[in-house]
Parts: C-alpha cells; sequence; structure tokens
C-alpha cells in the first residue's frame, strides 16, 4: 500500500526561547513529487526540516512522514528517509565504500544486502574504480554524489537535500540533478530539497513552497508562483514574494567553525 | 553490530594518519628526555632513587589523559560537519553511539600509552615484575575511558571550539599537573596533596607506577581500582546522558 501523501504537515509550529521560527505552516507532498522548499535566510527553512527529519520536537502541530510520526514514531520515520546535509557529513578519513558500509550497519542492512547494494550504487555513482580511495582525496562533486548514493542505501520512501549542489560547477549539478530525477522516476523516490538556485527549481521541481518568516507565502508549481507574481523568472516571483531587503543573520557557531574549516581545507 | 563498526571506525582514523602518530609522541618524548635526565641528579640526591622510574609512568598516564580528552572533544566538530550528524538521524539509539565511540576513542588513547611505554624501556624504565604489566594496561583503560567519557560529556554541551581551549587550560592542565605524574605526592605540601585525592588520575597513575615501576604505592592497588572504576562508571553515565542531549 502506498501512501499518496508522503509528507503531511499541518498546523505546525516551532517556538524558541525568543521568538518563533516556525508559524503555523501546513503543506502536503505527494508520493513522488521533486518538491522545492525554498526561502530566504532565517525563513524557517532548516528548523521545518530538522523537525521533519526527527532532529527537532516541534512546539505543536501535525507531522507524518509516510503515515508516521516523527515524535513518537521516531526509528520508523528514519528508516523512510534519507538525507544529505548542506555540510559534509562523510567520514574523510575512510573509503567510500567503508562510508557506504558504515551506513548500511547504522541501518541494519544484513551484510549480503548490504554488499550488492553498495556495489550497485557505487557503480551507478560512477565511484566503483575510486570505492577504496578515502574520501579526503574525492573532489567536491564527487563527495556530494557519494553522499547522495549513501542516503539512499536503505531505499527510503523520501530524499532530503539540504542545498545539495552549492559550490559545485553546471556540469557536475547537472550530473547531479540527472541523477537524482532518475531515481525519482525509477525508485519512485520522493525528493524534498532546498536551494538558493532558484533556476535549479524551476527546471527540476515539480512543486514548491516558499518560506518567510516562519510562514508559507505560496505554494504550488512554478508556473502558478510566476503567474501570481507576473514575472517571468523564478528568481523574480521569488525576490517579489519575500521582498528586496537582504537577511542578515548573526554568524553563530556553525559559521565560525565552517569558516575556519575553509581556512584548514588545502582545496 | 553497531557498536563494533563505531569502535572500529575510531581505530582506523587512528591507524591512518601516521603523522598524527608520530606528532602526539612528541611531547611525551620531550617530557620524558628533557625533564627525566634534567632532573635524575636533583631527585635522586633528594632521595627519590630514579626519576626516569618515577616519572615514565606519568608521562604514559599524560599520553593517555590527552588523547583521550581530545577524541572526546573531537564530537564539536563531528556535530556540524562530520560523521556524527549522520548517526544522529539514524534509527539507532545515541546510547549506543556514544558507547561505541567511547570505547573507540579509549582504546585508541591506550594504544598512544603503550607506545610511550615502550619508548620508555628505551629511555631507561625497568619494570620489575613484567607479569603485573596486564594490570598496568587495567589502569591504563581506566584512566582512558574515564577521560574520554569527560571529552564526550563536555564536546555534547559546547558548540564552539573556543570553549575548547579553556578546557584544556583550566581542566585537563590542572588535572594533569596535580596528580603526582611529575613529582611525587608523598611529602609535598599538603595543599596539593588534597587536592591531588579528589583527581581521580591520581589514583590511575598511582596504579601504573606501582605495577610499571614497582614503587611503593601511595593510595593502595585496591584502592586506586574501586576508586578509578566508580568514576569511570560516573563518567559513562553522565557522558552517555549529555550525549543523547545532543541538538544540532
Amino acid at each position: 500500500m502506498e501512501i499518496e501523501q508522503i509528507i503531511e504537515v499541518k498546523n505546525l509550529t516551532k517556538k524558541f526561547k525568543d521568538f518563533t521560527a516556525v508559524n503555523n505552516i501546513t503543506f502536503n507532498v505527494k508520493h513522488g513529487e521533486v518538491f522545492a522548499f525554498l526561502g530566504p535566510n532565517g525563513a524557517g527553512k532548516t528548523t521545518t526540516i530538522k523537525m521533519l527529519t526527527t532532529l527537532l520536537h516541534p512546539t505543536s502541530g501535525y507531522i507524518r512522514i509516510n503515515g508516521k510520526d516523527p515524535v513518537s514514531q521516531q526509528n520508523d520515520v528514519r528508516n523512510s528517509f534519507g538525507i544529505c546535509f548542506q555540510d559534509q557529513s562523510l567520514d574523510d578519513e575512510l573509503t567510500a565504500r567503508e562510508n557506504m558500509d558504515l551506513h548500511g550497519v547504522l541501518y541494519g542492512i544484513p551484510r549480503a544486502t548490504r554488499r550488492t547494494r553498495i556495489e550497485q550504487l557505487l557503480k551507478l555513482l560512477e565511484l566503483w574504480e575510486r570505492r577504496n580511495d578515502q574520501v579526503k582525496k574525492y573532489s567536491g562533486g564527487m563527495k556530494r554524489r557519494l553522499e547522495i548514493g549513501r542516503a539512499l542505501l536503505h531505499h527510503p520512501k523520501v530524499l532530503f537535500l539540504d542545498e545539495p549542489t552549492q559550490g559545485l560547477d553546471p556540469q557536475t549539478r547537472n550530473h547531479i540533478w540527472t541523477y537524482i530525477k532518475d531515481l525519482n522516476k525509477e525508485e519512485g523516490v520522493t525528493v524534498f530539497f532546498t536551494t538558493h538556485y532558484m533556476e535549479e527549481a524551476d527546471r527540476n521541481a515539480t512543486l514548491m513552497a516558499v518560506i518567510d518568516n516562519g510562514k508559507i507565502v505560496a505554494q504550488g508549481t512554478a508556473e502558478e508562483l510566476k503567474a501570481k507574481t507576473g514575472k517571468t523568472l523564478l528568481e523574480d516571483a521569488f525576490i517579489d514574494l519575500t521582498g528586496h531587503g537582504i537577511r542578515d543573520e548573526e554568524a553563530g557557531a556553525a559559521d565560525h567553525m565552517r569558516m575556519r574549516g575553509r581556512l584548514w581545507r588545502r582545496r | 553490530m553497531v557498536i563494533y563498526i563505531l569502535w572500529l571506525r575510531q581505530i582506523k582514523r587512528y591507524l591512518r594518519s601516521k603523522a598524527r602518530i608520530v606528532g602526539s609522541l612528541g611531547q611525551p618524548i620531550l617530557f620524558l628526555v628533557a625533564l627525566g635526565y634534567g632532573f635524575g641528579p636533583v631527585f635522586a640526591k633528594a632521595g627519590g632513587g630514579n626519576y626516569i622510574q618515577f616519572l615514565a609512568p606519568g608521562i604514559i598516564a599524560m599520553g593517555i589523559l590527552f588523547t583521550s580528552v581530545f577524541s572526546g572533544i573531537e564530537i564539536i566538530w563531528d556535530k556540524q560537519f562530520g560523521f556524527l550528524k549522520e548517526t544522529l538521524v539514524a534509527p539507532v539509539s545515541r546510547f549506543e553511539i556514544m558507547i561505541g565511540r567511547t570505547l573507540g576513542g579509549a582504546t585508541v588513547a591506550l594504544m598512544q600509552g603503550v607506545l610511550i611505554f615502550i619508548i620508555s624501556l628505551f629511555i631507561g624504565l625497568h619494570v620489575p615484575a613484567f607479569h603485573l604489566v596486564l594490570l598496568a594496561l587495567l589502569f591504563g583503560l581506566l584512566i582512558a575511558l574515564l577521560f574520554t567519557a569527560l571529552g564526550t560529556a563536555i564536546a555534547s554541551i559546547l558548540d564552539d571550539m573556543q570553549g575548547f581551549q579553556l578546557i584544556i587550560n583550566f581542566l585537563v592542565m590542572p588535572l594533569f599537573f596535580l596528580s603526582g605524574a611529575l613529582f611525587p605526592l608523598n611529602g609535598a605540601p599538603s595543599v596539593l596533596t588534597d587536592i591531588a585525592k579528589f583527581n581521580p588520575l591520581s589514583y590511575g597513575i598511582d596504579g601504573i607506577r606501582t605495577t610499571l615501576s614497582g614503587q611503593v604505592s601511595n593510595f593502595g592497588l585496591s584502592t586506586d581500582l574501586i576508586v578509578l572504576t566508580v568514576i569511570v562508571i560516573i563518567f559513562l553515565a553522565l557522558g552517555s546522558y549529555l550525549f543523547s542531549k545532543i541538538q544540532i
């Protein structure tokens, strides 16, 4: 039995001590969609994704991923999705194969199945030749491909991608999106992604929602959003919906460490 | 299986950075040679005996101490940019993740301690009762577990590497210097011995020193073992609890 609404969010709210990050949002994602979740910095995107992926408890509201509640059915939900974070979560000192194997063990995949699937995925990702190389020797694009592939090892229903192609060149971006769309079509994996590249959302998403200041300001297809704002480019429609002002955020601990990481990295 | 593979991961990470292994042996070797040979004559003249015999266990413990704390602290970085995130979304209990990591980190710290031990043998350490080396290993393991768990506990609440500097200077260094690692507690001013009594490392060092160097124990071997074991259990519980509360 295939659930139709693979992601259901109703009246979802998250309040922190002094402010409301997510304010009563409601949206659904159908099985098989490629869904873009757009919004300026600090809009509440990351907080929402964290609640969907069991990393944060909502203050109030209703979430169902593949029919399960992330709060009360945590492990069921975790088995239903795979996630590729914005910042790398691979282990640099291990090889590609070891990274995949670790993931397989964490998700309880038995050894024989693990071995077959890892080989399948690595060949599909065109990383099989380099499977015994340490990930620190990989280029940015290869690392990203590996992370996406790894997220799919346990055959999840939903794939969450947080800025999947940030910092990659056009060829790699194109390659990755072709791969994602193939998976979406062949395996029926629902894709939920965030991005700041509007043409990427325009070109690849079948449905999208724009969040700003914790509220959803628009939902629909790219065409519908463009029609609503009377713009031809999605980027213009987006700016129209969210305003021209720059959202300055205070640098948090993560930003400091990210900067330090860049300093120390050789590439 | 999860615990095993996380443990194995820590070992692999350690063995794969040969440069880091060699580099981290630099300080212990320096201490052993500079202090050991430097203070040797003075120590002997004061009636303390062979300083290398006295110092080496302290330096072995130093290696274990710092390696343990570092591996726990690694979590601060890992939380944001590393593998830890992947484990936090997986259908695995936080407890298993913490135990796998802590056991792995402690094993690595112990391996480091063994390396320093071997080097000490070349510098002049003489082990009178080799069958006690196994007991020394146990003490080493307890120290390693204790401080890896402590590092994990601290790293679970810190979000920035800045706090890490504070921890090293105001917690780890005092723990090391006021533990009888470098000077005998027997006969030291009561201020220092009183502080040392509350320092778990003092008991660990006492244990290693008695089993490896054949010196007379300051607190008694069984006291050392009991105190260490109890504190290890407390810190493991603390580390586990704080780790389970991590929010990324």
